[in-house]
């Protein structure tokens, strides 16, 4: 009487044993899968918020110069050209040309800025500073190293330069405000000069120059 | 109406204890609050401590290099600063490799190699605590005759390559007393940075395919604030499948740095009066 009693209570907990194995790792994933969803869902309404950047129809198709990774090893720029209707007001202008170097190129491994970066404003100084304030994705999601991060900064500059020539320095910001560093590397206190024909520093913060692995836009 | 006699006894006794262990339990406070921990304790050669008169982040300058008379002139001095740490891991690659974890290991063998070459090594970390920007830059600015090397592993890049980094050019300002703001200290010391890193990136180039064969510009907030050659080596990948493919780096990366001061040396002449700029 009192085996048979063991007996099922043995059976029983083996049995919660096997079910515990198989459903544990099932639920974790469930639960991996809520919360990415959440980020994303998140990521979305961030997205919803920002004013979409208008498309005129009307406006001019102009061949434009964007710079992407130009090798597999991601430690060069290469001014690819497409064709976009892009507005003259300068603002309207930049935020188009960013847009399209967040948006990416065809082969992702080429890209050099996150995918998931949202540009949540730009507007031009008088002295033509050009302030571009990013999402946080731009600082979290970037790959981290000095060669990655220069990239980045390399690729908006001279995607700038090559299509908005009002265009004198640029000011990242991320989220609305100055960091120090965009992920823990290349510094962001400063100004990166767009206009690499400017001959006259900027008063105030040291400008950094563009990298010298990035080849000068051919005009 | 008794008076329990024991009772008050016991009462005082108790009271007596109590007091004491009051007592006991706040000088320990007192003492774990004037004994800093390990992550707390300022670099052993802060310039404040080290080199009585030698500028500090606060003062916003960073020309004025004092040397104490114990100082040998000339370059013997080399400011080892392996990257990240603490909270910051810096890149995270497969299995879990932190880059604030290898760059450790790095400076360990880069010590070594240094020090083989009559160096003295100054780490501005030893452990997993993370000194800001300007703690370690105070470091290599409280030196005379130093130079400065950041390691870095990066996320991205071809596997078993090492870059050379010295900072993009800074305009040189000073301000009225002919001292250089702390932002910009690097400003007069980038020729030299330039030499320093070029000889070492040849050396890398030989040994790691791949590499370039000079060093490269970049705006890495480290060096800005450095007022000694400095430079940032990075080794490419913390993607790798395996942690010992970059382990097998190490004393090649150590050997090249070692070779690429010793070389340096002839070339940075060290002010005979402190504080001149090079």
């Amino acid at each position: 009487m009192m085996g048979r009693w063991k007996f099922w209570v043995i059976t029983a907990l083996v049995t919660t044993l096997v079910a515990a194995a198989i459903y544990i790792p099932i639920l974790r994933k469930r639960m991996k899968r809520a919360a990415r969803q959440q980020q994303q869902s998140e990521e979305q309404a961030r997205r919803e918020l920002i004013q979409p950047v208008p498309v005129n129809p009307g406006d001019p198709r102009v061949k434009t110069k964007l710079f992407w990774a130009s090798d597999s090893d991601g430690s060069t720029l290469a001014p690819v050209v497409v064709e976009l209707p892009l507005s003259n007001d300068p603002v309207l202008r930049s935020k188009q040309v960013l847009n399209t170097l967040l948006a990416g190129p065809v082969d992702t491994d080429l890209r050099t800025l996150p995918p998931d970066a949202v540009l949540l404003a730009f507007y031009i100084l008088p002295d033509g500073t050009a302030i571009a304030d990013f999402s946080e994705a731009m600082a979290t999601s970037i790959p981290s190293g000095i060669v990655s991060e220069q990239l980045a900064v390399d690729s908006m500059a001279r995607t700038l330069e090559a299509n908005v020539p009002q265009i004198q320095r640029l000011k990242i910001l991320i989220h609305g405000q100055e960091v120090e560093t965009l992920a823990g590397h290349v510094d962001l206190t400063s100004t990166f000069i767009v206009n690499t024909n400017l001959a006259v520093p900027p008063p105030g913060p040291a400008p950094a120059a563009p990298s010298t692995t990035i080849p000068a836009p051919k005009p | 109406m008794l008076l329990d006699v024991g009772n008050i006894i016991r009462f005082r006794f108790l009271s007596i204890c109590g007091l004491a262990s009051v007592l006991l339990f706040s000088t320990a406070i007192v003492f774990s609050f004037q004994v800093p921990s390990p992550t707390q304790q300022p670099p052993a050669t802060s310039p404040s401590q080290a080199v009585p008169g030698a500028p500090t982040p606060q003062t916003g300058t960073a020309g004025a290099l004092v040397t104490s008379p114990q100082q040998q002139s000339g370059f013997n001095i080399v400011v080892l600063d392996p990257a990240h740490g603490g909270t910051d891991p810096g890149a995270r690659g497969t299995g879990g490799m932190r880059e604030s974890e290898i760059v450790l290991d790095f400076a360990a063998e880069v010590r070594r190699a240094l020090e083989q070459q009559g160096f003295q090594v100054v780490p501005t970390r030893q452990g997993n605590d993370n000194p800001s920007f300007d703690d370690r830059s105070a470091i290599a600015n409280a030196q005379r005759g130093a130079a400065f090397v950041t390691l870095h592993i990066s996320s991205t890049g071809l596997p078993g390559t090492v870059r050379v980094y010295v900072n993009s050019d800074l305009p040189q300002l000073t301000d009225a007393t002919g001292m250089i703001p702390w932002d910009r200290a690097q400003a007069p010391f980038l020729g030299l940075s330039h030499k320093f890193g070029d000889l070492v990136q040849g050396f890398l180039a030989q040994r790691f395919k791949g590499s370039p064969d000079t060093a490269q510009t970049a705006s890495v907030r480290q060096l800005r604030t450095t007022a000694a050659p400095a430079i940032a080596v990075e080794i490419s990948s913390v993607v790798v499948n395996d942690r010992t493919d970059l382990d097998r780096m190490a004393p090649g990366v150590a050997d090249a740095i070692a070779r690429g001061a010793a070389a340096f040396k002839p070339m940075y002449v060290v002010p005979a009066t402190p504080g001149t700029q090079p």
